[in-house]
C-alpha cells in the first residue's frame, strides 16, 4: 500500500504500470484519476490546501480499511496539493484484487471517503474571482452506502 | 498551552494559520466560546458551528469532546478532497 501527498504532478500511466507490475496475487487492477474541471472555460486555476500530518494519516486509515474489507492485494492513493491548472490530475487511486468486483468497489469506497474525510480544501480561481468549493450533501450521503 | 490551527476560509477569516493559546476550556465548545469572545474576526469565523469541523491531535472529533491531554486542535470547513 502506498499513500503519497505531494505538490508535484504525477504520471498516471507510469503509476498504473508500476502498480500493476508490482502486484502479486491479483486478477484485477482498477484505477481512477480525478482532474481539475475547466468549468466551461471559466476556471483559471484550483488551489488545494491540506493539513500536513493529518492528511497522510487519514488517507492511510481509509486505505487500510479498504485493503482489509475487500482483501486487496494492494492499494495506491496519490493526492496533490497546491496550485493546479484546468485538466491537471488532482489525484488517483488504484486497487488490486483477485476479482474485478472487489477492485471496483474498493476504488469507489476510497473515492467516497477521500471526498469527505481527507483534509483537503479546494478553492477555485477564475475570471469572477475566487471561491472555496463547498462540500456537497451528496458526498456525505455517499458514505452511508458503505 | 495548546496549538490551534485554522484551514481554508476559517484561516482567512481569522487571518492566521495557527496560534499557541493558554486556555482553561474543558471541551472544544468551551474553547470556541473563548475564541468567539476575543475579537469580531473570531466571532465571524465561529458564527455557525454546523459549517465547521474539528480535529483533535489530527483525528476528526466533535465539539463536545474534552480537551484534556490534547496538544493540537484544528478548525476547518467540511473537507473537499478527491
Amino acid at each position: 500500500m502506498r499513500v503519497a501527498v505531494q505538490s508535484q504532478p504525477f504520471d498516471v500511466g507510469a503509476e498504473v504500470s508500476a502498480f500493476t507490475s508490482g502486484v502479486r496475487g491479483a486478477g484485477a487492477v482498477v484505477s481512477f484519476t480525478g482532474l481539475v474541471r475547466d468549468e466551461g472555460g471559466t476556471l483559471s486555476a484550483m488551489e488545494i490546501e491540506h493539513y500536513p500530518g493529518m492528511t497522510e494519516k487519514a488517507i492511510s486509515a481509509i486505505a487500510e480499511e479498504a485493503v482489509g474489507r475487500w482483501s486487496l492485494a494492494d492499494a495506491l492513493v496519490i493526492h496533490r496539493f497546491g496550485k493546479l491548472g484546468p485538466g491537471e490530475a488532482i489525484m488517483m487511486v488504484a486497487t488490486a484484487a483477485p476479482h474485478r468486483g472487489d477492485a471496483f468497489a474498493a476504488a469507489e469506497y476510497l473515492m467516497d471517503y477521500l471526498k469527505s474525510r481527507a483534509p483537503f480544501w479546494k478553492k477555485e480561481l477564475g475570471a469572477g474571482g475566487e471561491a472555496w468549493v463547498a462540500a456537497k450533501d451528496a458526498d456525505e450521503d455517499a458514505l452511508k452506502r458503505w | 498551552m495548546i496549538d490551534v490551527l485554522y484551514f481554508a476560509w476559517v484561516r482567512e477569516r481569522i487571518g492566521l494559520p495557527r496560534e499557541r493559546l493558554e486556555t482553561g476550556a474543558a471541551t472544544v465548545a468551551e474553547l470556541v466560546e473563548e475564541l468567539r469572545a476575543r475579537e469580531e474576526r473570531y466571532a465571524a469565523a465561529f458564527a455557525d458551528l454546523a459549517s465547521l469541523r474539528v480535529a483533535l491531535d489530527q483525528e476528526l472529533s466533535s465539539f463536545d469532546a474534552p480537551l484534556a491531554g490534547v496538544r493540537e486542535v484544528a478548525f476547518f470547513p467540511p473537507m473537499t478532497g478527491g
